[in-house]
């Protein structure tokens, strides 16, 4: 594994959700993982109850800089449905419809 | 792009390619490309439901299944994969819902105890005593497999990559294949947006793409699209071990190692093509099954639901093997829903193939010919 310099501020939690620090990121990056749904899919930062909705844009910053794009090019993944987390008996009651 | 040739081009940078590209560096293919248009791991791999079983209703597809269990079985040791890619063996019951199915049933598990595939054939009670939740209302018997499991498809497919790259495989993401050019049925090169590869060889590991790429070389390759759509929950504490599946609700359900529940359904109708857009119905008719069978799982709460894409052949089985008359153009696709499952030794018996000429596991009814000859292989055992 490939490790960057440490950094002060890599214990810093990115992903609440998932318990990812953004020093993990910051080695994610370094392997070769150059999009967020990499990094997702390998660390599930972005995977939890929030579905990203803090951690995605942290992690599109730090993207950003290790590959020196601006951040609005940094491609950020689809938000996949529900919007908010919801109880299947709920859902099997068909309240979608009303 | 520096390169300008290689000895083969694995075309599709899913497990199935991954894995390919790996055994054939591995058997001393020093010159191999995996081409893939997005990231590893992006398309059907990434999207899949992740179990691992054997138990199956043809003999290839039980040894198949056994073969890439045991692959599984030492994975992390066998690519050195240091995050691991989370191999639990926690089983698979399958539940029969009439004499007919249970009959089937029967059949199969005296054909995978002939493989040396360990199956136990449980009463409905008998299946209660391994998931206690289980509703057993129209349930006639179950049959349980203990080293069936799940993996993580995601670390399996970086896991292979990642080996193939360190024995000199080169894999080029974001990068899609525009033409294969061949002449008088011999291979010339592959052509890429990113510039052309000269080779004699490809595997097209192109999932439901692989019919576009198999035209690329002027082959007609029956090989379709179909949605499939899956849902994930919050996660909680250890409550479900197997994979539980239902041909009759045409449903799965499992409990990841994370907590959260992972399922999915079949939804009836459901049109050829390349649709990943998930739907409300699904996720309506998903509810209302897993309450019918699991009823206390209406008490989590779904976090995400996603859909991907099966790549169905005419039998639901996968088409692997040289494609006539275009020399050295091999398939590996057509896996109808049971590809990651089966990938460690799909890319194994690829590569033997291409390297030696012949693989260790006879898969020459799997060839595309069959559909040609009327030889289809029909798998009675299929989900989802």
């Amino acid at each position: 594994m490939t490790e960057g310099p440490e950094r002060h501020d890599d214990d810093v939690i990115v992903c609440r959700c998932e318990d990812v620090t953004l020093g993990e990121i910051r080695r994610l990056i370094s392997e070769g993982y150059h999009t967020i749904d990499e990094i997702k899919r390998i660390s599930r930062a972005g995977m939890g109850q929030c579905q990203g909705r803090t951690c995605r844009h942290l992690i599109a910053r730090e993207l950003a800089r290790a590959l020196g794009v601006p951040q609005e090019e940094v491609e950020m993944p689809m938000f996949r449905p529900p919007t908010r987390p919801v109880l299947i008996s709920t859902i099997a009651r068909g309240e979608g419809d009303e | 792009m520096n390169r300008k040739s290689a000895d083969i081009v694995v075309i599709g940078g899913g497990v199935v390619g991954c894995a390919t590209a790996f055994e054939l560096a591995r058997l001393g293919c020093r010159n191999v490309v995996l081409v893939e248009r997005n990231t590893i791991a992006s398309g059907s791999t990434g999207r899949c439901g992740a179990g691992v079983r054997q138990q199956f209703g043809t003999e290839l597809n039980c040894v198949l299944a056994r073969e890439a269990v045991r692959i599984f079985e030492h994975m992390d040791e066998y690519l050195d994969y240091e995050p691991g890619v989370e191999f639990r063996q926690s089983g698979y019951l399958m539940l029969a819902y009439s004499d007919q199915q249970w009959e089937q049933f029967q059949r199969n598990v005296e054909l995978e105890r002939s493989l040396e595939i360990d199956v136990d054939m449980l009463t409905a009670e008998g299946a209660r005593e391994i998931v206690p939740f289980l509703n057993l209302e129209g349930m006639v018997g179950a049959t349980f497999c203990q080293t069936d499991g799940h993996a993580n498809p995601f670390h399996t497919a970086f896991a292979y990559a990642q080996a193939a790259k360190r024995l000199g495989a080169e894999i080029l993401t974001h990068t899609s294949v525009v033409d294969i050019e061949v002449e008088n049925n011999k291979i010339q090169a592959v052509v890429t947006d990113k510039g052309r590869i000269a080779t004699s060889a490809v595997v097209n590991c192109a999932g439901a793409y692989s019919a576009k790429i198999a035209a690329m070389a002027g082959i007609d390759l029956p090989v379709w699209g179909e949605r499939h759509q899956i849902l994930i929950t919050e996660p909680v504490e250890a409550m479900m071990g197997p994979m539980v599946i239902s041909f009759h609700h045409d449903f799965y359900c499992q409990q990841t190692p994370h907590g959260s529940f992972i399922m999915g359904i079949g939804m009836p109708g459901e049109p050829r093509g390349f649709n990943i857009r998930s739907s409300v119905d699904f996720l309506e008719g998903m509810a209302r099954t897993v309450m019918k069978i699991l009823p206390p799982l209406g008490n989590l709460r779904v976090v995400r639901q996603w859909a991907g894409l099966y790549d169905m052949s005419p039998d639901a089985q996968p088409i692997l093997g040289e494609c006539p008359p275009v020399e050295r153009f091999y398939n590996a696709n057509g896996f109808s829903g049971h590809g990651f499952m089966v990938s460690p030794i799909v890319g194994r018996a690829m590569a033997e193939l291409i390297m030696l000429g012949k693989p260790s596991i006879d898969i020459s009814k799997l060839d595309a010919g069959r559909f040609e000859r009327g030889e289809l292989v029909f798998e009675p055992a299929v989900v989802g």
